[in-house]
């Protein structure tokens, strides 16, 4: 075996006497791959929920097609989901997988390339019928032409073998047939020692009103997990022991459940009722859904005509008293510009949330990107700055959404949280947060209710002097009425005025408002073991897990590698230039064409070194460490650096 | 002032909190105002002769009879020259950019329903760059008031043809006489399925106000169409219904309850067609019992659509007042109800919903 590594085989036995060995792992990362109809997604997110509460540290990373069914066992068709699980804490899903199991020809075609010679690939013969290959282009059958020799290729009916479990069912062959995913769930969770309770549990509450269903999924699930136990086709079950992690109560969590409960709990922290206007597209459609349950919080949820709608809609309620947030992905973005414009002359909050995709246009509706970071920037006309900030990981858009709202409710402006769709997706173990510890919002908030003027007038554009905050009165304060609206805002008063001087005035204090946030955010963060690194890595969003495995590798090879990672983009931690100019080499990794580093450059005349692949999926860590290696040993030459060669 | 229902844990929030400290200083909620309570400071700065100072005139004087305090009003404009009306009124306002306000008073208005929201929009901005708006604000039933002046032309930009320009006008975009069939705001409402439509003249005052005063008091979407003259750009656009020689001639006053009786001396009447519409009759050649009783609150749209299609695109048998005014839940309201009943399986504890799903315990 040469994918799954330092086995240390014990031997045990399985009913019927034979002789199963079980073999302990550090790590395995798994990829179930198969056709849109064939349930991998449901299959991938119980196998994770079971890991999840087994106690192993995980990452995941689904990866479908825009189609919702493209025509069966078709190459566009195929639907994937890797994870990584392990004894330790993970920070991806895994570059490669170990573990490859293809529910038919196309899910080999599209996978094979990617599982690593030795790796262990588990098929469904049934599927490998003459018309399914000819769809996808096989000459020969691979079963049988001797091209998978190179991998442990275990070709098991699983099809036949979960009609056969279902024969007394009563369903019919074609119902039968779609539990054939929990047959190969039930296998895998054998193979690797899953709990099984989760499941079966899960599929009792799904099917409630089906019980015919969910009896014949528990029973095509049980029946693969004893195939498993007593089948002579796989000799071998592995042990990945829980990952020792902070003590307290865990669950699995992904970025879009994530971002949605941290809305809810600033709407709890600010005493606001939240209003989400939003218009469905993905990949932040769930954050709609999940908000849309949450009404016991007084939380209104708007699906809009458009996406402008959405904004706008958020924008009235802001003006009314709520805290308003829009969602969407990359276009939507484009849609609600003008809105957000409005929002940063009239100085109410909003939260923005862009679930960012591969773009332009249309691009990569179901893929990862992180291409919309200027569009966040500058997208708008005139000089409008926005506070944009990013969730590092799918547990993290939930602190990251806390902190949109803190921002946008204290500085009364516009913030754009940039997530993406490999966070929204994605999965990890979340240590549940103590309510009680989340950011007291309700300072934030102070309606102003008494004029502020010295002639006993409101002046709805006097500021706070120190956050430059303007004085926020909401319909329904007696004596408080006044106008605000998108042409330009005289000082003080908020009339509307065109005078050169205050309109200058007015663009440079919006600015400067936007800047002094910097003040109240944490310093550059900044993970140098040794302290002493001369190459510094610096991402932002979902590369956080990939630069920090390949940081891991770089120092495992004795390397020194700074890894710095940003949640405030705009505006920077008030350190970060200083922090940039300590290394000789900066390397800034982006699933874009270099973003971040147009930025670093612009504004601190560092010489960053852009590092980019825009594949609509993560990086790899191999290939990243391979970059900062490669830059460590140009910076210092390998003899000098203290590299174990 | 109805308390906010905001569907929060332990009330008060911040919202019913500021309210009550600002009653606190300026005492009960003052209802009875005079016009001039709500004039601002602001110099208003539309041309001299347009239309839209007798709207806000009507608006002004009209508003007190609803008795409604100031603060709880907010009026929501657009893009175009009607859209600087919220500077001019003492509520709160907000003029927001072009074609969105029906959008962000939707907002407002599903976030507060304690407030009284009001939309004022022009032909450009509502049924151009902002039609979709439009269309869903109507079929949602949001309670606001939807105030469109058409002028029939683009003012702001200096004259260019609007989408309720009449086809071959002739302007700075369309030397030739534009191509495009103007949309009839009224028909497009009851199409969109609006639960009250109305249309009124800007120099009518008395007609105009009744209009409002149904508008106003109306639970859900009410679009009122103002007939509103551009005198710089499309002067006299409304003539053949304001001349006393022409108007009556093709008016056709809605009146609810009342048969569809117009012209001098009564000479002409509305009286169902062999299709399923209307048409316009001679009086004295009709039977009493064919002419049609105005009846807005039909719930089948089609009637009220038949009376929109009466008018040609010069104005000729211009229906005005009610067209429609029918009962439906509004949308803020099934929203707070819905927040209600949630909320009857107890307020949300956060620990809870944060804990949700299946969890493990990791002890040290």
């Amino acid at each position: 075996m040469t994918a799954i590594d330092r086995p240390q085989a014990a031997p045990s036995s399985a009913p019927g006497g034979l002789v199963k060995s079980v073999v302990e792992l550090d790590r395995v990362v798994i990829r179930l791959a198969g056709d849109s109809g064939d349930g991998m997604q449901l299959t991938g997110n119980r196998f994770t929920s079971e890991t999840a509460s087994f106690g192993n540290d995980l990452k995941t990373l689904p990866n479908f097609p825009a189609e919702i069914r493209a025509p069966t066992g078709t190459l566009p068709g195929v639907s994937s989901f890797q994870l990584q699980f392990a004894d330790h804490d993970v920070m991806t899903p895994g570059d490669a997988p170990d573990v490859l199991v293809a529910m038919n020809p196309a899910a080999l075609k599209a996978n094979l390339a990617e599982l690593p010679g030795g790796g262990l690939l588990i098929l469904d013969s049934d599927e490998f019928t003459p018309r399914n290959l000819a769809k996808v282009g096989y000459a020969t059958n691979p079963l049988e032409d001797g091209s998978l020799e190179g991998w442990q290729t275990v070709s098991v009916p699983l099809t036949s073998m979960t009609l056969d479990a279902l024969a007394d069912s009563g369903l019919g062959k074609k119902e039968a047939e779609r539990s054939k995913n929990m047959f190969t769930l039930g296998l895998l969770s054998w193979m690797y020692h899953r709990p099984t309770e989760g499941t079966v549990r899960f599929l009792e509450r799904q099917f409630r009103r089906k019980p015919e269903i969910a009896a014949a999924n528990i029973a095509a699930f049980r029946a693969g997990y004893n195939y498993g136990e007593t089948t002579e086709a796989f000799a071998v079950s592995y042990e990945i022991k829980p990952a020792p992690m902070k003590p307290g109560r865990y669950r699995n969590i992904s970025g879009n459940q994530a971002l949605a409960l941290g809305l809810v709990a600033a709407g709890q922290r600010s005493g606001l009722p939240v209003f989400l206007g939003a218009y469905p597209i993905t990949p932040a459609s769930d954050i709609l859904h999940e908000l849309s349950r949450h009404k016991a919080f007084g939380v209104r949820t708007f699906q809009a005509e458009d996406e402008i709608a959405g904004i706008g809609a958020a924008l009235g309620a802001s003006f009314g008293g709520a805290l308003g947030v829009t969602t969407t992905s990359g276009p939507g973005v484009a849609l609600k510009a003008e809105t957000i414009g409005l929002a940063v002359m009239t100085e109410l909050p909003l939260v923005i949330v862009d679930v960012q995709r591969g773009g332009p246009s249309t691009g990569l509706p179901t893929k990862t990107e992180q291409s919309d970071l200027l569009q966040a920037m500058f997208g708008r006309n005139g000089e409008a700055p926005v506070p944009v900030i990013a969730p590092r990981s799918p547990g993290d858009c939930f602190d990251a959404a806390v902190e949109a709202a803190r921002i946008a409710l204290a500085y009364r402006t516009p913030v754009m949280l940039l997530s993406d769709g490999y966070l929204a997706n994605g999965a990890e173990p979340w240590a549940i947060p103590d309510t009680g510890s989340l950011p007291d919002l309700a300072p934030a908030v102070g309606f102003a209710t008494e004029p502020n003027g010295e002639d006993g007038e409101f002046l709805p554009y006097l500021r706070d002097p120190e956050t430059l905050a303007r004085a926020w009165a909401i319909p329904g304060t007696a004596g408080m009425q006044h106008r605000i609206g998108g042409l330009e805002k005289a000082d003080r008063t908020g009339n509307i005025s065109y005078d050169p001087a205050n309109h200058d005035f007015m663009t440079r204090t919006r600015q400067a408002k936007i800047d002094g946030i910097a003040a109240t955010i944490p310093p550059t963060d900044v993970d140098d073991p040794d302290g002493d690194a001369r190459v510094a890595v610096i991402g932002w969003g979902s590369t956080y897990g990939p630069i920090g495995a390949a940081a891991r590798r770089i120092r495992g090879s004795g390397r020194k590698v700074a890894q710095i990672h940003l949640r405030h983009i705009n505006p920077f931690p008030a350190d970060l230039g200083e922090v940039l100019a300590r290394y000789d080499r900066v390397i800034c990794p982006e699933m874009n064409l270099g973003q971040l580093a147009l930025l670093l450059r612009a504004k601190y005349l560092v010489d960053v070194q852009s590092h980019t692949q825009v594949r609509g999926l993560p990086f790899r860590a191999a290939e990243l460490a391979a970059v900062i290696q490669d830059a460590i040993d140009t910076v210092t030459p390998a003899a000098a650096n203290g590299a174990v060669q | 002032m109805t308390t906010v229902e905001l569907g929060m844990p332990d009330a008060p929030t911040p919202i019913d909190a500021a309210i009550a400290r600002s009653l606190e200083q300026h005492g009960p909620k003052l209802t009875e105002l005079k016009g001039k309570d709500l004039k601002t400071d602001q110099e208003v700065r539309w041309c001299p002769g347009c239309g839209d100072y007798v709207i806000l005139n009507a608006v002004q004087s009209f508003l007190p009879s609803l008795g409604i305090a100031r603060e709880d009003m907010v009026i929501v404009s657009g893009i175009g020259c009607s859209s600087r009306f919220p500077y001019y009124m003492n509520t709160y306002g907000m003029h927001s950019i072009h074609g969105r306000a029906p959008a962000i008073a939707t907002g407002l208005a599903a976030a507060r329903p304690d407030l009284s929201v009001w939309v004022v929009t022009g032909d450009g901005d509502a049924l151009s760059i902002g039609g979709n708006h439009l269309i869903h604000a109507l079929r949602r039933n949001v309670n606001m008031t939807i105030l469109l002046f058409n002028n029939r032309i683009y003012g702001l930009t200096k004259g260019q043809y609007s989408p309720t320009s009449e086809v071959g006008k002739v302007t700075k975009s369309t030397p030739m006489g534009s191509l495009d069939h103007p949309f009839n705001p009224v028909s497009l409402a009851i199409g969109a399925d609006a639960t009250f439509v109305g249309r009124a003249m800007d120099s009518d005052r008395k007609g105009l106000t009744e209009v409002l005063r149904q508008a106003a008091e109306h639970k859900g979407t009410s679009l009122v169409e103002i007939y509103q003259n551009c005198n710089i750009f499309n002067d006299g656009a409304f003539e053949l219904l304001k001349d006393p020689a022409t108007g009556p001639m093709w008016t056709i006053p809605l009146q609810h309850g009342e048969p569809l009786v117009f012209g001098p001396d009564g000479a002409s009447c509305v009286v169902r067609d062999d299709f399923g519409g209307l048409r316009v009759a001679e009086t004295n050649q009709v039977d009493a019992s064919e002419i049609v009783v105005h009846d807005a609150t039909r719930q089948d749209p089609s009637y009220a659509f038949a009376l929109s299609r009466l008018s040609t695109q010069d104005l000729r048998y211009t229906p005005m007042g009610v067209f429609r005014k029918i009962e439906k839940p509004s949308y803020e309201a099934m929203m707070a109800e819905q927040l209600h009943e949630a909320r009857l399986q107890g307020p949300g504890d956060l620990d809870a919903l944060l804990a949700g799903g299946d969890t493990w315990e990791v002890t040290a």
